[in-house]
């Protein structure tokens, strides 16, 4: 019998290679096949299934992992959604991910090269490994009221820390809620999409950082600085500020806002053309100084550059070459000037810190699962933006606007405010955008704000009127005053 | 060679034994630790106590064979004692994965298999020790021949009687008493063995008769195939009537080989095979169940989220495994259903990768080649029968089960040998190794009657 029973053994053996043979085509060759499958939740298990680390508002979490004990074990949950949308953004099983979330993802999810011990430490425990987590610069008090300032106005603020640059606001209406884009749901997630890029408003727009709008007379701040720089010219020099200005080589005229002469003289010093936002004497003085000088100082302020905060940020312009009447338009904010709320922040930092302009961040520390920091971010300077002497002359005319000009809805009792306000056309038929740029306190600058309200009405007021109690608010918060 | 001293004793190689049944322990100890460590729950005293009732049911075990089987193969013990562990620290993975979802799900928690199945080994090594202390000498078996084959028929219809039979899962497979519920199809695969083989000791001669020859091979007289019908009538039965494909083709499997090495005649492999065609035709196109099964087969995703659910998700289990898997306690095996019976392979596919699989396959490969060296050393032509014969429903098990579980095959419901829940399975496995451990120990052992120098210096094995 043993000839058959060998025989037997070898029809055996052959069904042993069979069952390795089709297994190896399973775990090898098919593998990647199978993996990405639809139907196969553990690739986006294994994303899900990471505890993913916290977005921190100072102490608390803006954006958290949540052990939900489904199959997608992990949701990420915000509080106070749509108040931080701007900064956390959201994570998305159907839209991938925004804001923070995309890039911190390595530190979030654990696979950063700063977690590098942290990995090897859960590796050898064999656990699960757990994401980093990161601090941001905001301060929650401002960024309530920020938020709450704008209410249901379309608009954006942003408040910086003008010594370090630490972003300590950044808000925007209207916003969404990341929660409901960051369910396991994904029809309910495409639902509310299709919702948000319905919107008209935008509200998944970064507005803070991304939306771009003329500066309109907020820009004088850049122009002043311009003219300090020049040498020619003092917070008393004398400008030309009549009812009207001929722009140079064309019919048209500039206005200022209530058809009237800065002054019963018809000039006016700096100081006070700044105060009341003669639009005549600055489309002179730009016309003075000539647009590269313009542009040279916006530069130095911020403008042309792509900032990375570390969410990118448009890159506000200055007109590359404009002629004159064009320059002078510019000069007023308005032409083809583009700055994000962020950059006019910036502009007012740049004179509150004594012309130095820090680099803006949004990202504190880094830390590890057990939050312990791993990196700490070191403020930068950008530019030095002007001297610090051109800076405390700009600081005073600044505080002269709020206190003796347009900007008087910024006051604070016992406060120097330094501020200015702004109103652009945004085209023909389109309503007006409000700003209000300011920082405080005037002597020690602890913040400085921009406040962007889109269509605002058409009145030069709408700054004041609008903008300037967010701004102050906003300040107001930082400095703990309520 | 004539100076060589002759051995008085034949090295008996129990001590290779003892030592790899401990390295099999050990290797359950790292692997439960892994676990521990992998899903956090640490090394619960519950686990240091299973452990250490595995190490004592495996060295009881293995004293059983020093004093009552000495001279047996060395490797079966080990082997099957490292894939029970195997099988249950798959078990206890599962367990611990679902009991952590339960727990995050805020639901109760489900009771743990692995204790369960720790006191199936029990059981299973207790009857191990009774077969050894039982049947001293395989031989005694041919003499009940009619009787197994009676109890095992019986053991196959059982499920099917009205008051102990049960249904579960769609096959009628199960028998209840005193709220225990076994498989006593189990039992009748290791009954139905020693039954084929005494029966086809006797009748051998006459069925290797050969009356005609079709394209040069000799066929069967065919008063001489009824046997065959019979067999080939029962695995129908039980597909018709239990709706178990698995024991069907395990039995008729079974038979057919066995037949064919007892008559040395290849007729016997056609004829089976035809008859198989036509069974399996017949079962495809007549019952519903056979065909879903074999549908899910041709296309898995064709119906992915209902009946070929199972499948897909053990595909999807072991493509993520890949070459090395995800580690223990790292994967997801609570996806796929009956991740600790049916699909035990696709959890250790998913979590030991295809390294794990393919060594898992060998220990089995071992395990089979094992029984048929002792079929081939032993010299009685009973024993070996019964040591191919169970050799045979070893691998064909493991190849059906693991075929299915991973789209070689249609899908059939049978449990993976030593390492799938179940305690019926478990004990009839231990029962299997007990036996070929009992007729390796003869095979191997040196003849009563002290051997003359010449005899002695021929093989001590004599061909049959």
């Amino acid at each position: 019998m043993n000839r058959p029973i060998r025989r037997v053994a070898a029809v055996l053996a052959v069904l042993l290679i069979a069952l390795i043979a089709n297994v190896t085509v399973i775990q090898v060759f098919r593998a990647s096949d199978y993996r990405d499958r639809p139907g196969n939740q553990r690739q986006l298990l294994e994303q899900y299934d990471r505890e993913r680390g916290p977005i921190l508002v100072a102490a608390d979490p803006a954006a958290r992992s949540v052990d939900t004990g489904d199959t997608l074990r992990y949701q990420r949950v915000y509080s106070n959604g749509p108040l931080y949308a701007p900064i956390t953004g959201f994570y998305s099983l159907v839209y991938g991910a925004t804001g923070l979330e995309r890039t911190e993802n390595k530190i979030l999810n654990g696979s950063s090269d700063l977690l590098f011990v942290d990995r090897t430490k859960q590796l050898f425990a064999g656990r699960q490994i757990q994401g980093g987590a990161v601090s941001t610069t905001i301060d929650p008090l401002a960024q309530v009221a920020a938020f709450t300032g704008l209410g249901a106005k379309t608009g954006s603020v942003v408040a910086i820390e003008p010594s370090t640059g630490r972003i300590l606001a950044s808000a925007q209406s209207p916003s969404f809620d990341p929660n409901l884009l960051s369910t396991h749901k994904p029809a309910d997630i495409r639902e509310y999409y299709a919702k948000l890029t319905a919107d008209p408003d935008k509200p998944l727009l970064n507005r803070p950082i991304v939306a771009l709008n003329p500066p309109g007379s907020t820009f004088k701040l850049v122009v002043t600085a311009a003219a300090l720089a020049s040498g020619e010219y003092t917070s008393d020099s004398l400008l030309p500020g009549p009812k009207t200005y001929q722009l140079p080589n064309s019919t048209k005229r500039i206005n200022n806002w209530n058809r009237k002469a800065c002054s019963a003289s018809g000039v006016i010093t700096l100081r006070d053309a700044l105060a009341i936002s003669c639009n005549t004497a600055f489309a002179w003085l730009g016309n003075q100084l000539g647009a590269d000088a313009l542009r040279t100082q916006a530069q130095l302020m911020g403008f042309d550059t792509r900032f990375e905060i570390p969410l990118r940020a448009a890159r506000s312009t200055f007109p590359e070459d404009p002629d004159a009447p064009q320059t002078s338009l510019s000069a007023i904010g308005q032409f083809d000037v583009r700055a994000t709320a962020l950059q006019m922040a910036m502009v007012a930092s740049a004179v509150a810190n004594r012309g130095v302009l820090m680099n803006p961040y949004m990202v504190q520390e880094v830390r590890g699962p057990d939050l312990a920091v791993l990196q700490t971010t070191t403020p930068t300077i950008f530019k030095q933006a002007m001297t610090a002497a051109n800076a405390a002359s700009e600081t005073e005319m600044m505080v002269n606007v709020v206190n003796n000009g347009t900007g008087s809805n910024a006051r604070i009792p016992g406060v120097e405010v330094a501020g200015k306000t702004g109103t652009a056309q945004t085209g023909n038929d389109r309503p007006s955008v409000a700003w209000f740029v300011a920082f405080a306190p005037a002597k020690n600058p602890k913040v400085a704000v921009a406040v962007c309200i889109e269509e605002a009405g058409t009145a030069e007021i709408s700054g004041n009127g609008l903008a300037a109690p967010i701004a102050r608010k906003v300040i107001q918060a930082v400095l703990r005053q309520s | 060679m004539a100076f060589q001293s002759v051995p008085t004793r034949q090295p008996t190689r129990r001590t290779t034994e003892l030592l790899l049944t401990v390295g099999a322990w050990v290797l359950g100890i790292l692997a439960t630790l892994q676990i521990g460590w992998a899903t956090g729950i640490g090394m619960t005293t519950e686990m240091w106590i299973t452990v250490g009732i595995v190490g004592l049911v495996a060295v009881a075990m293995h004293v059983v064979i020093r004093t009552r089987a000495q001279y047996a193969d060395p490797i079966l013990l080990p082997v099957a004692t490292l894939l029970t562990i195997l099988g249950l620290v798959m078990i206890y993975r599962i367990d611990v994965a679902s009991a952590q979802r339960a727990e995050r799900n805020n639901a109760p928690a489900p009771t743990p298999d692995v204790y369960a199945q720790l006191t199936w080994f029990a059981v299973a090594a207790v009857l191990f020790i009774a077969t050894l202390i039982l049947i001293s000498d395989h031989r005694r078996l041919q003499r009940f021949t009619y009787t197994f084959g009676f109890l095992g028929l019986v053991g196959l219809v059982l499920p099917l009687t009205p008051i102990v039979g049960s249904t579960i899962n769609g096959a009628t497979l199960w028998v209840r008493v005193f709220g225990l519920s076994f498989q006593p199809a189990e039992a009748s695969k290791i009954l139905l063995t020693i039954f084929f083989a005494g029966y086809l000791v006797v009748k051998r001669d006459s069925l290797a008769l050969v009356r005609t020859k079709v394209l040069g091979v000799g066929f069967p007289r065919p008063k001489d195939v009824g046997p065959l019908l019979v067999a080939w009538v029962v695995s129908l039965g039980v597909l018709i009537f239990e709706h178990d494909l698995g024991t069907s083709l395990l039995f008729f499997g079974l038979f057919v080989l066995m037949l064919y090495i007892a008559t040395q005649r290849r007729s016997w492999l056609i004829l089976g095979a035809g008859l198989f065609i036509i069974g399996a035709s017949v079962a495809y196109f007549a019952f519903g169940h056979v065909r879903v099964r074999v549908d899910i087969w041709w296309d898995p995703w064709g119906d992915a989220n209902n009946t070929g659910y199972q499948l897909v998700q053990s595909l999807y289990g072991l493509a993520s495994g890949g070459l090395f898997g995800s580690g223990l306690g790292q994967g997801y095996p609570e996806f796929v259903p009956f991740a600790n019976t049916d699909f035990i392979v696709a959890a250790i596919g998913e979590e030991l990768g295809l390294t794990g699989l393919c060594a898992m396959l060998l220990l089995f490969a071992i395990l089979v080649e094992r029984g048929l060296r002792t079929a081939l050393a032993v010299r009685d032509s009973f024993g070996q029968l019964l040591a191919v014969g169970l050799s045979i429903v070893m691998a064909l098990q493991v190849f059906v089960i693991i075929g299915g579980v991973t789209r070689l095959i249609p899908l059939t419901g049978l449990t993976t040998p030593f390492l799938s829940y179940g305690g019926s399975s478990l004990v009839a496995n231990w029962v299997i190794i007990a036996l070929l451990i009992r007729i390796s120990d003869r095979a191997r052992r040196p003849d009563v009657v002290v051997p003359s120098v010449d005899e002695a210096l021929t093989q001590v094995v004599r061909r049959v």
